[in-house]
């Protein structure tokens, strides 16, 4: 069983729930930067939530089934068609044996997920098939000509849902909660009210990071801070005061001050922004 | 949680007490300069149970200096050992002897997979870097910066002093662990 990339697209990464755990040996976790989509698709098409699924980034990419084949597209929206006929997000799809999927350009979000029966069944690096785009591991961005082997049929059946009711991801401004990171006390009260205002996402953003546009963060505490653990959500502020919002392939450790963390519940949200979208902060409180 | 630490030294102790007797609900712990970051499953361990463990645990004495150390072996014909040596106002026939009459520990991990921060205590180095980094520092180049050796697991860039290479393998993704020098790891290094 396999699956014949006719078209790469923009991005297209093999992703998985990730290889957590190896930090300190120097190794992020990666995988699915949208979780919730990811699980989404692979729940869709009866696999375990956690097999291996392609996340592709803006679109452009096209699929061929070799076999009779289920797959579920969820995450960004765009127009995505099976042999030229419109298939529904967030729906189990069966594919005929030489059918082609096409995934145009997302028009609502960035990153779609495309499970199929089974999950992609690449080689695993270090316990997971996710690529970590940083520190180059695990399997190869995807390109033109590649065959994807695809894994045993699983134990579930197609579940018996037609539609998943999920809206497509907001073009409006996203809020997401924000805690307070262990360097908030480098920074002025100024720069954290400015933290929670208005921001907008740098066309300059990836795995590794959202970089965010707007003013200036001033710190109370110049000098260098040692390098320090950096966690997936982690707002850290480079000397010119501008602030990244660490992704799924961050560096393990790093030496810029994390003045504040977005909270787990808000992580899916940042991997659908797209460039020029408008983000904005709430300060929650640690539970 | 980021647990913060006075010393090197403290932090080092404070890893390897916490991972000797980490909990259910820890995912991962990363030691660092003057930190450790604790990374845990709220469902399972509550964040005031985490920190509660994190205050509660004595760091560990360092282990003794009879432990167990990974011995790698190192030709000294780096680029930078004659500069280096000169810059700590040693002739480089006693820097390579300090380099190799000291037992390293590995620290922490940053910059690459597999790139361990060895320090040596006792060794008084502080070697600065270089003025310039290299676009491409070769895999297996034993390097020193401040108080720090450490060994490049593959070409990258870099701006430590390259005071010689080795043929062993810092990182095999087909070994467990992936790492040759994980943190707590003691190191010789043997001249040859």
């Amino acid at each position: 069983m396999t699956l014949h990339v006719e078209a790469s697209g923009a991005l297209a990464l093999v992703q998985d729930a990730g290889r957590p755990g190896l930090a300190r040996l120097g190794v992020g976790a990666a995988g699915a930067m949208d979780r919730a989509a990811f699980s989404l698709a692979n729940r869709l098409v009866g696999n375990p939530s956690d097999v291996a699924a392609i996340e592709l980034l803006l679109g452009g990419m096209r699929l061929r089934f070799v076999r009779r084949t289920w797959f579920a597209v969820t995450g960004a929206w765009g127009e995505v068609t099976l042999d030229g006929a419109r298939v529904e997000p967030h729906t189990a799809t069966l594919a005929a044996p030489g059918a082609i999927l096409a995934l145009g350009a997302a028009e609502h979000g960035i990153r779609y997920y495309v499970a199929v029966r089974g999950g992609i069944a690449v080689p695993p690096a270090l316990g997971s098939r996710s690529r970590d785009t940083l520190a180059g591991l695990g399997p190869l961005a995807l390109s033109a000509g590649d065959l994807l082997p695809l894994g045993p049929e699983p134990v579930d059946p197609i579940p018996s849902v037609d539609v998943v009711p999920i809206d497509p991801p907001s073009a409006a401004t996203a809020e997401l909660e924000l805690l307070p990171g262990p360097r908030r006390d480098w920074f002025t009260d100024g720069a954290w009210q400015r933290m929670l205002g208005d921001w907008s996402v740098s066309a300059r953003s990836d795995r590794t990071g959202i970089r965010l546009e707007g003013p200036a963060l001033d710190r109370i505490v110049d000098g260098e801070l040692a390098s320090e653990g950096m966690v997936h959500g982690g707002i850290q502020v480079s000397p010119d005061g501008a602030p990244t919002v660490l992704g799924p392939d961050h560096p393990v450790t790093g030496g810029y001050p994390v003045i504040g963390v977005v909270t787990d519940a808000s992580l899916d949200a940042l991997a659908q922004l797209r460039p020029g979208q408008r983000v904005r902060f709430r300060a929650v409180a640690a539970r | 949680m980021l647990a913060e630490y006075d010393s090197l030294e403290a932090a080092m102790g404070a890893f390897a007490a916490l991972d000797a007797a980490a909990p259910e609900g820890v995912i991962d712990l990363v030691p660092a300069a003057r930190t450790v970051l604790v990374r845990v499953d709220p469902r399972v361990l509550p964040l005031p149970a985490a920190r509660r463990w994190i205050a509660d645990t004595a760091p560990a004495a360092p282990a003794a200096a009879d432990t167990t150390a990974v011995t790698i072996p190192v030709r000294y014909d780096g680029p930078d050992l004659a500069d280096t040596a000169r810059l700590l106002g040693l002739t480089t026939a006693e820097l390579v002897e300090r380099h190799t009459a000291a037992t390293w520990t590995s620290a922490f991990i940053g910059f690459a997979p597999g790139f361990a921060y060895l320090v040596a205590t006792g060794l008084d180095l502080a070697v600065p870097r270089r003025a310039t980094s290299r676009p491409r520092v070769p895999a297996g180049s034993v390097a020193l910066a401040g108080a720090f050796s450490g060994v490049y697991p593959r070409e990258s860039p870099g701006g430590w002093q390259l005071i010689g290479t080795t043929d062993a393998v810092l990182w095999n993704e087909q070994t467990s662990p992936p790492a040759l020098l994980a943190p707590g790891t003691r190191v010789r290094f043997e001249a040859v």
